[in-house]
């Protein structure tokens, strides 16, 4: 064997004809239909039409939950060139969070009970897209900074949205406060039933527009200097991608609130698993990731465990874990 | 002007004192002719909180300044360092163990939680070989999350969650006299702390040539994070944490009156409290007659100059 095989990101590995993207593509298929299988049907006593349309509208919640935040997380990487970052650890959730304080906060928590909750939703995903879209083209397209300068910003803006959320909730009086708590309080075991239609729309609009720029994202992780020099449109591409993420994040955000790690905790695996940066393989392979971690992750807590909620927080703690390690690697590089 | 700042501080105390719901003024404490009551609301109330409000910044702001001379990093604190998250860590171990052991023993345990806690930080930073600037803090706030998921997680199966909420968000709403005199080590802390200035001034200057002037470099370093890690049990296990504060006062004295830690310390102490009273004097006002922890008022003006200082200058991109 020559000894350029024997690399790791070499993608010429096979087994048989299969070449290793397949491979890990098709055992990760595998494993989130087993995860989503065992999670319908586990434990089901009584009546299957209840059991089935009850527990599949929460399963369509986590799909969609993790096919955002995987998607977000990888486009999101690709479009700032780095590994390192994603949406959730440069303040994206927080930002979802204050934004609908601030609404309760300055129109009253009549704002949040008599208008329609789908409308509310459109009208935050726009206040959203704004916000971000103005924080990262400042960041991301101004003057070129360093990866570590970003990554702190990013952590203490957040720092500083969920402050400001802290500190206007803390000022709302106790009933609106509570109201408000209930929209915000979210999490694997309880999503938000109301904004499952909707939330499915913009995720299949998003993605049809996503899947368009497939070709762009490969040349986009080549490098701003290569992708321009290669003929793409750099300043609109990216800034079409932010946008996307955006919506992305404020679903996922919605539906279970903030999660900071998870997006960075599948698509680390998806790069390390696929071993190369193809789009084609990194997309579908961090989605299927996405969805055995929180499907079947769930499935194992709810039913084999009795724990419930916690599934975030052992989320957060892997995330946190592979977040050092892969600090530390780049830098001792 | 060192002064002057002490006197605005003194001010603030002045004004801490007679900010709150119920009627106690200056005027009739003066001439005695105050009722039992005001009396007494001012003695076992008011004059703790302010004196615990002026303890602990004081030493908060002296344990960030020690903390970034150890670690010679602008940006370290105790809580960008994992350090506070130790501490709450043990604080909660100490409770669901042992929770009849007296509050000293208790944060005892959350010292020596805090101490390794930073001490694993320490041990992580030493494996990356390129320091950047920024990689510490980055490195540090990651760790102190891990921590504090392993915190929840534990909180969350002894049903804790409410208590180790209360003690992440500082606040001095709850000091009355006989809660807030565990604050008085945190005092002596940074008198040590100034005492040992220019062991750590010295240090700050790094392991080399603190060596070759004679010193114990080992030494120094424990003694400054036996410091840093009792002063942060202290405070947390008296009002809860207070976040940013040994970031901002230290680097803000250092733009004004440079790096010498004997002059600076003093300037510190004085900040940190008049910082602390200022932070916790808003959020008192802000929704009169109810309060605002100060961890809150904190997170939002410490955020923000934080951010300040970090894109102040471009210098640090590279």
């Amino acid at each position: 064997m020559p000894a350029d095989a024997i690399d790791r990101t070499d993608t010429r590995i096979r087994i048989g004809r299969w070449s290793r993207p397949a491979i890990v593509l098709w055992t990760l298929s595998f494993l989130a239909l087993l995860s989503i299988v065992l999670f319908m049907t586990l434990d089901a006593k009584g009546s299957w039409s209840f059991v089935l349309s009850f527990r599949g509208k929460k399963l369509l919640s986590l799909v969609l939950v993790a096919y955002a935040v995987a998607m977000s997380t990888v486009l999101f990487q690709t479009a700032s060139n780095n590994r390192i970052l994603t949406p959730s650890i440069m303040g994206f959730d927080a930002l979802y969070v204050l934004i609908k304080t601030s609404i309760v906060f300055f129109f009253g928590i009549g704002a949040l009970v008599s208008i329609d909750g789908q409308l509310q939703f459109v009208f935050e995903l726009l206040v959203m897209v704004g916000f971000s879209t103005l924080l990262f083209r400042w960041l991301f397209l101004g003057q070129e900074r360093s990866l570590h300068l970003l990554v702190l910003v990013g952590i203490v803006f957040g720092i500083l949205f969920r402050s400001f959320s802290q500190l206007m909730q803390r000022m709302l009086d106790p009933g609106a406060f509570n109201v408000l708590q209930d929209s915000l309080f979210a999490s694997f075991a309880t999503t938000d039933p109301t904004l499952l239609g909707i939330s499915t729309v913009i995720v299949v609009l998003v993605s049809l527009v996503g899947w368009r720029l497939m070709h762009a994202y490969d040349v986009l992780s080549l490098g701003r200097a290569t992708a321009i020099n290669l003929g793409l449109d750099y300043k609109r591409t990216v800034a079409l991608i932010l946008v996307l993420v955006a919506i992305l994040v404020s679903v996922s955000t919605a539906l279970v609130g903030p999660v900071t790690f998870f997006g960075l905790l599948v698509a680390t695996l998806a790069h390390s698993l696929v071993g190369n940066s193809k789009h084609r393989y990194v997309l579908p392979a961090s989605v299927l990731l996405a969805v055995i971690c929180l499907v079947g992750g769930q499935t194992l807590l709810e039913r084999v465990f009795a724990f419930d909620t916690a599934l975030s927080i052992i989320i957060e703690f892997l995330g946190g874990v592979v977040f050092i390690i892969l600090v530390l690697r780049r830098s001792a590089r | 002007m060192l002064l002057l700042a002490f006197l605005a501080t003194l001010l603030l105390g002045l004004v801490s004192l007679f900010v709150g719901v119920s009627d106690v003024s200056l005027p009739a404490l003066l001439t005695g002719t105050a009722d039992a009551r005001a009396l007494e609301i001012f003695a076992v109330s008011r004059v703790p909180r302010t004196l615990a409000l002026m303890l602990a910044g004081a030493s908060m702001a002296i344990a960030g300044l020690v903390m970034q001379m150890v670690v010679r990093n602008r940006f370290v604190e105790p809580s960008t360092a994992g350090t506070s998250e130790s501490a709450a860590l043990g604080f909660l171990v100490v409770t669901l163990f042992a929770p009849g052991w007296p509050l000293m023993a208790k944060m005892l345990v959350a010292a020596l939680f805090a101490l390794a806690g930073t001490a694993l930080f320490l041990r992580i930073l030493r494996a990356v070989p390129l320091r950047d600037v920024l990689l510490v803090p980055l490195v540090g706030i990651m760790l102190g999350g891990v921590i504090g998921a392993v915190t929840a997680f534990i909180a969350y199966r002894a049903n804790l969650m409410a208590s180790l909420l209360a003690w992440n968000m500082g606040d001095f709403s709850g000091v009355i006299r006989g809660r807030y005199e565990l604050l008085w080590i945190g005092l002596l802390c940074g008198v040590l702390a100034y005492v040992a200035a220019d062991r750590f001034t010295v240090a700050g200057m790094g392991k080399d040539f603190t060596t070759n002037l004679g010193l114990n470099y080992r030494r120094v370093m424990v003694l400054g994070l036996v410091i840093v890690s009792v002063v942060s049990a202290v405070v947390l296990v008296s009002v809860g944490s207070i976040p940013f504060l040994g970031l901002i006062v230290p680097n803000v004295v250092s733009l004004m009156v440079g790096d010498n830690m004997r002059r600076t310390v003093p300037w510190v102490a004085v900040g940190g409290a008049g910082f602390v009273l200022a932070c916790d004097i808003v959020g008192r006002l802000i929704r009169f007659p109810y309060e605002i922890p100060i961890a809150v008022v904190m997170g939002v003006v410490g955020s923000a100059v934080f951010l300040y200082l970090l894109l102040r200058t471009p210098r640090h991109a590279s």
